[in-house]
């Protein structure tokens, strides 16, 4: 027979019906002819023909396949048993498709983040080289990726063996646009092997070369190249052309090129918009860390060889580079840093390093919930299979094979598997987009493209596999192991024996306790993000925006700048709804830190330096505990002062009155070594980041910063709405310095952005911790539900010989309390250990939180004795006469 | 695949007949079942009284390997009837089990009267 047949049988067998009508036809004509009546024309004819259902049947069965028939009626028959018990069915299908869908999802956002390679071609030869253990906050770090300077990067081009090609490249925050009108837009700033080096050819035009790289900053050459997306939602997919013109920053740029779509650079999270060539800046500054390097490996050459080759090389490449005007510790730490280079297959990736550890705990959480959905199924399951006893029973008793049986209960869970993991899979698509959506912010837009491939598919169905070779085989061995006389004579009547209920008891112990575990999770996440939230900075938060001013076309000299910053604070403060505004070169709270080294009365330590303008405090709404603040006397020119924190003055002062002590900075490049004098102590407030301790902190007026330049930021403290006051601030400065670029942003929803990671933890954990919750709710009240119908004999004959409710309760009872108190014990100890795991990702609180803890416990126990508690009211409202009736 | 498989080899012997029968019924041209029902039934005297009906799983058999082609066309009298017709595989195949038959016929001719010979 053929597939083709096979699949058409059914248009065949209505062929081959025509057919057989049609001799019957021709016959009876023959036999009309003959001079029979018609009556008996038909049935000579049928006589003479044979069944011709028979015959049909005999040629549908040479088209079919058996094992697929039988394989099909029972795919059917289970469908049919589970639209009988349609609860039941969507219980199962929407508990696995909630599993699977997450775990799908999650490996999914796991897989983009940190499996999947670049994707350029042979991405495994790529590595990165960096300096091991990083540069220890030395000189200024630039950028995310930022792990070299310039000088360093071009002594190792020059020395280095392991690699074929190499490149470096940073990124850039463009503005692309003229003046007002510019709108900002991501940029990488590369070396000329680029594009070479990773093997990526050009959309259109040409991309970046040798040739680009050599022009003076800051323009260079003045080529770009422009990214697929850029090219098409901004430049509209024209074919560039030499007219095709940018400005960034002022500078006109001619675009070259556009990059293949899918290509996103080498930071996996993250997109570009304009790649820029490196240009030739009038010195090379070797503190400036602003860039990163990677390269090829050459054939034949491993990574190892590569490194060991870097490092040999490290003496020479780094005392040759060494920044002049640091201290001579400084120095001599630089001069031992070693290179070494990593793999680099999968790129460099922030999205990662922030996110890793959370992911990996989702995906043990939605790997847990999976595992509890799946005990719940098999729970259903069983007692299923219990109650359909007798149906196999007799079946097996009027002869059906025990493989045919276990074939038919293996059926309906292969059946609710696939129909959950094909739901699961849509589910995983919705929700991985959801989740990389939530990924972004205002400032920080995420790039991941998310596809389901064959792996996450593969695992998906391995998942769903799993789960019906669980909880389909075991009910049917079980099932199937009975005897039929034994099942078919004592079915219901007998109390039933112990043994049968001990898996179940076992799934919903360890149901509950893993509840508990995801529960736990869940109360220490959102506790932690509430902390977080909450969490008081020593500053004020509500009602700032921060302005970011560029005033690089203003061209002002660098002697007035100061001047010019302190003008464009007061048009800040004139503006209508502003109460105050304040100058600052280190914005608090978003990540950004300056550190200098320092030496107090003979201690050597280092501070964060801010360079600040009189208002700060005021407007930050920061108390000083004693002292005196900053004032227009404080000039360039007038003795440098500083106020310094509680921490400052607790390490490097202790009980010494820190009024009138005096600190010395150690030199920097552009930082000349300089005494201040201490004027004034402020509380402790937060610093970069809300969950760091505060470290020791100095301020000092903005008239004093040694290095004066074209750009500032101001606080900016005002009882407008977020929006309004960033538009009046614009408006303000435009009227006044048209040429002026002003960015507003506002603090507090950056802040709260930076506790993404925190609440999407709470958010996850909590839902996950939910559904665990009433999934293990679910199975509990099963159990109960299904022993009380097992007993419902023995609870009849105890009430008809005189047991009161409230007995008949208690014994159901104390049988889940056993399950209850053994799940909470087990999940107790495993909650403790599991929130070791989440140590680094908690705030404000420890991961033994007796607190949390506790109250996880006490909310599953409640819930869960809630749910054993129905079906026991109900057994103790049983009729018995009804129930001694029913037998 | 999918054949029905029977217990007996004499319904075995029966069958490779009957497709015999049934190739050689189309070797002059395309026939429909109730010609061909009716053509061996005739031929053979009425001696081969089959249920007509036995025709059709054959006929199946013999279209599936490929001997025989089917189409629907107009019969005689202006009825709708499915036509069968030799393919080239078919005709090769009728030769083929034609002379097999011959071969068996002697044979067991031989056997049952030796003394003829």
């Amino acid at each position: 027979m053929s597939w083709r047949r096979f699949l058409q049988r059914d248009r065949w067998d209505r062929e081959r019906a025509m057919e057989i009508a049609s001799y019957l036809e021709a016959e009876t004509a023959e036999n009309l002819a003959r001079g029979m009546t018609p009556a008996e024309a038909a049935a000579a004819a049928h006589r003479k023909f044979g069944n011709p259902l028979l015959i049909r049947e005999e040629i549908y069965l040479m088209n079919s396949v058996g094992w697929l028939d039988s394989a099909w009626q029972d795919l059917r028959y289970a469908a049919r048993v589970l639209r009988l018990s349609p609860g039941f069915a969507a219980v199962a299908i929407l508990s696995l498709a909630l599993g699977i869908g997450a775990n799908t999802a999650i490996f999914q956002l796991l897989d983009s983040v940190r499996l999947r390679s670049l994707p350029v071609p042979h991405p495994e030869e790529l590595a990165e080289v960096r300096i091991v253990g990083g540069n220890r906050g030395m000189g200024v770090s630039d950028g995310r990726y930022a792990q070299l300077t310039m000088p360093l990067w071009q002594a190792i081009q020059a020395r280095q063996q392991g690699f074929s090609s190499m490149f470096a490249w940073s990124q850039d925050d463009l503005r692309i646009g003229h003046g007002a009108e510019s709108r900002p837009a991501n940029g990488i700033v590369v070396s000329g092997d680029f594009f070479k080096a990773l093997s990526v050819y050009p959309w259109r035009g040409r991309l970046l070369s040798q040739e680009d790289v050599d022009g003076p900053c800051p323009a260079g050459t003045g080529h770009a190249v422009v990214s697929y997306g850029y090219w098409q939602t901004v430049m509209g997919g024209r074919e560039p052309s030499p007219d095709t013109k940018i400005e960034i920053y002022g500078d006109p740029y001619e675009v070259v090129g556009v990059t293949p779509p899918g290509f996103f650079g080498v930071a996996v999270g993250e997109s570009f918009d304009v790649a820029l060539p490196f240009c030739r800046p009038s010195e090379y500054r070797r503190d400036h860390f602003n860039i990163a390097v990677m390269g090829r490996l050459r054939p034949g050459w491993t990574l190892n060889q590569a490194s060991t080759q870097l490092d040999s090389i490290s003496p020479g490449i780094f005392a040759d580079t060494t920044p002049v005007g640091y201290s001579s510790n400084w120095a001599e730490t630089f001069r031992k840093f070693r290179l070494a280079a990593y793999p680099g297959a999968s790129g460099v990736s922030w999205l990662r390093q922030t996110y890793d550890s959370s992911l990996w705990l989702l995906l043990s959480i939605t790997g847990l919930v999976l595992l509890i959905a799946c005990a719940n199924l098999a729970n259903l399951m069983l007692a299923r299979a219990s109650v359909r006893q007798q149906e196999i029973s007799v079946r097996l008793a009027i002869g059906a094979s025990r493989g045919r049986i276990m074939r038919q209960l293996l059926s309906e869970s292969a059946l609710l598997a696939s129909v959950g993991a094909a739901l699961g899979v849509a589910l995983s698509w919705i929700l991985s987009r959801v989740l990389v959506g939530a990924l972004s912010t205002e400032g920080d837009v995420v790039y991941l493209p998310v596809e389901t491939d064959w792996r996450v598919l593969l695992f998906a169905a391995a998942v769903a596999g799993l789960t019906c070779v669980v909880f389909g085989v075991v009910p049917a061995i079980r099932a199937t192991r009975t005897e039929p006389m034994a099942a078919m004579s004592g079915g219901r009547s007998s109390t039933a024996r112990r043994e049968r209920f001990s898996l179940q008891r076992v799934l919903v112990v360890s149901q509950i306790a893993i509840s508990l575990v995801l529960l736990a999770g869940a109360f220490l996440f959102v506790r932690s993000f509430y902390n977080l939230a909450f969490f008081d900075p020593g500053m004020r938060k509500a009602g700032i925006a921060v302005a970011f001013l560029g005033f690089q076309q203003s061209r002002i000299p660098e002697e007035r700048r100061a001047d010019f910053k302190r003008e464009l604070v007061e048009e800040v403060q004139t503006t209508p709804g502003v109460l105050n505004a304040a100058s600052t070169t280190n914005v608090p709270l978003l990540g950004a830190s300056w550190t200098h080294g320092v030496d107090i009365e003979g201690k050597k330590g280092d501070s964060k330096f801010t360079w600040v303008s009189p208002s700060y405090f005021e407007t930050m709404g920061i108390p000083r505990l004693s002292g005196r603040g900053f004032d227009r006397n404080d000039t360039a020119s007038s003795a440098h002062v500083a106020i310094v924190n509680e921490t400052f003055v607790r390490r490097y002062l202790g009980a010494m009155n820190p009024i009138g002590k005096t600190m010395r900075t150690v030199a920097e490049p552009d930082y000349p070594s300089t005494v201040y004098e201490i004027i004034g102590v402020i509380p402790d407030t937060r610093y970069a980041d809300l969950r760091h301790d505060t470290p020791p902190m100095a301020f000092a007026p903005d008239t004093q910063y040694p290095k004066q330049r074209p750009w500032t930021a101001i606080m900016v403290y005002s009882s407008l709405p977020a929006p309004a006051v960033s538009a009046a601030v614009k408006q303000r400065i435009a009227e006044k310095h048209p040429e002026v670029i002003t960015e507003v942003i506002d603090f507090d929803a950056r802040i709260k952005d930076g506790m993404l990671r925190e609440r999407l933890m709470a958010i996850l954990s909590g839902f996950f911790g939910v559904l665990a919750a009433l999934l293990a709710i679910a199975g509990m009240y099963g159990v109960i539900a299904y022993i009380v119908t097992r007993r419902q004999r023995e609870i009849g004959i105890r009430v008809a010989v005189g047991a009161r409710r409230g007995q008949v309760v208690g014994m159901i009872m104390r049988e889940a309390g056993i399950l209850l108190v053994l799940g909470v014990v087990v999940g107790a100890a495993l909650a403790l250990a599991a929130a070791r795991a989440a140590t680094s990702l908690l705030f404000g609180l420890e991961p033994y939180d007796p607190l949390t803890l506790g109250g996880a416990c006490a909310l599953l126990a409640a819930v869960a004795a809630l749910a054993a508690y129905v079906p026991s009211l109900r057994a103790s409202r049983l009729d018995p006469m009804d129930t001694l009736r029913c037998e | 695949m999918g054949r029905k498989r029977n217990a007996a080899g004499e319904t075995e012997f029966l069958q490779g007949t009957l497709d015999l029968l049934i190739l050689q019924t189309l070797a002059p041209g395309p026939a429909h079942g109730h010609t061909i029902a009716h053509v061996i039934e005739h031929r053979s005297e009425d001696i081969l009284q089959v249920e007509h009906g036995s025709l059709y799983p054959a006929l199946h058999r013999l279209e599936d390997r490929g001997w025989i082609a089917s189409f629907w066309g107009t019969s005689e009298n202006n009825r709708k009837a499915r036509y069968y017709r030799l393919t080239a595989t078919g005709r090769k195949q009728l030769s083929v089990e034609t002379s097999r038959w011959d071969r068996i016929v002697r044979a067991v001719n031989r056997v049952l009267r030796p003394a003829e010979d």
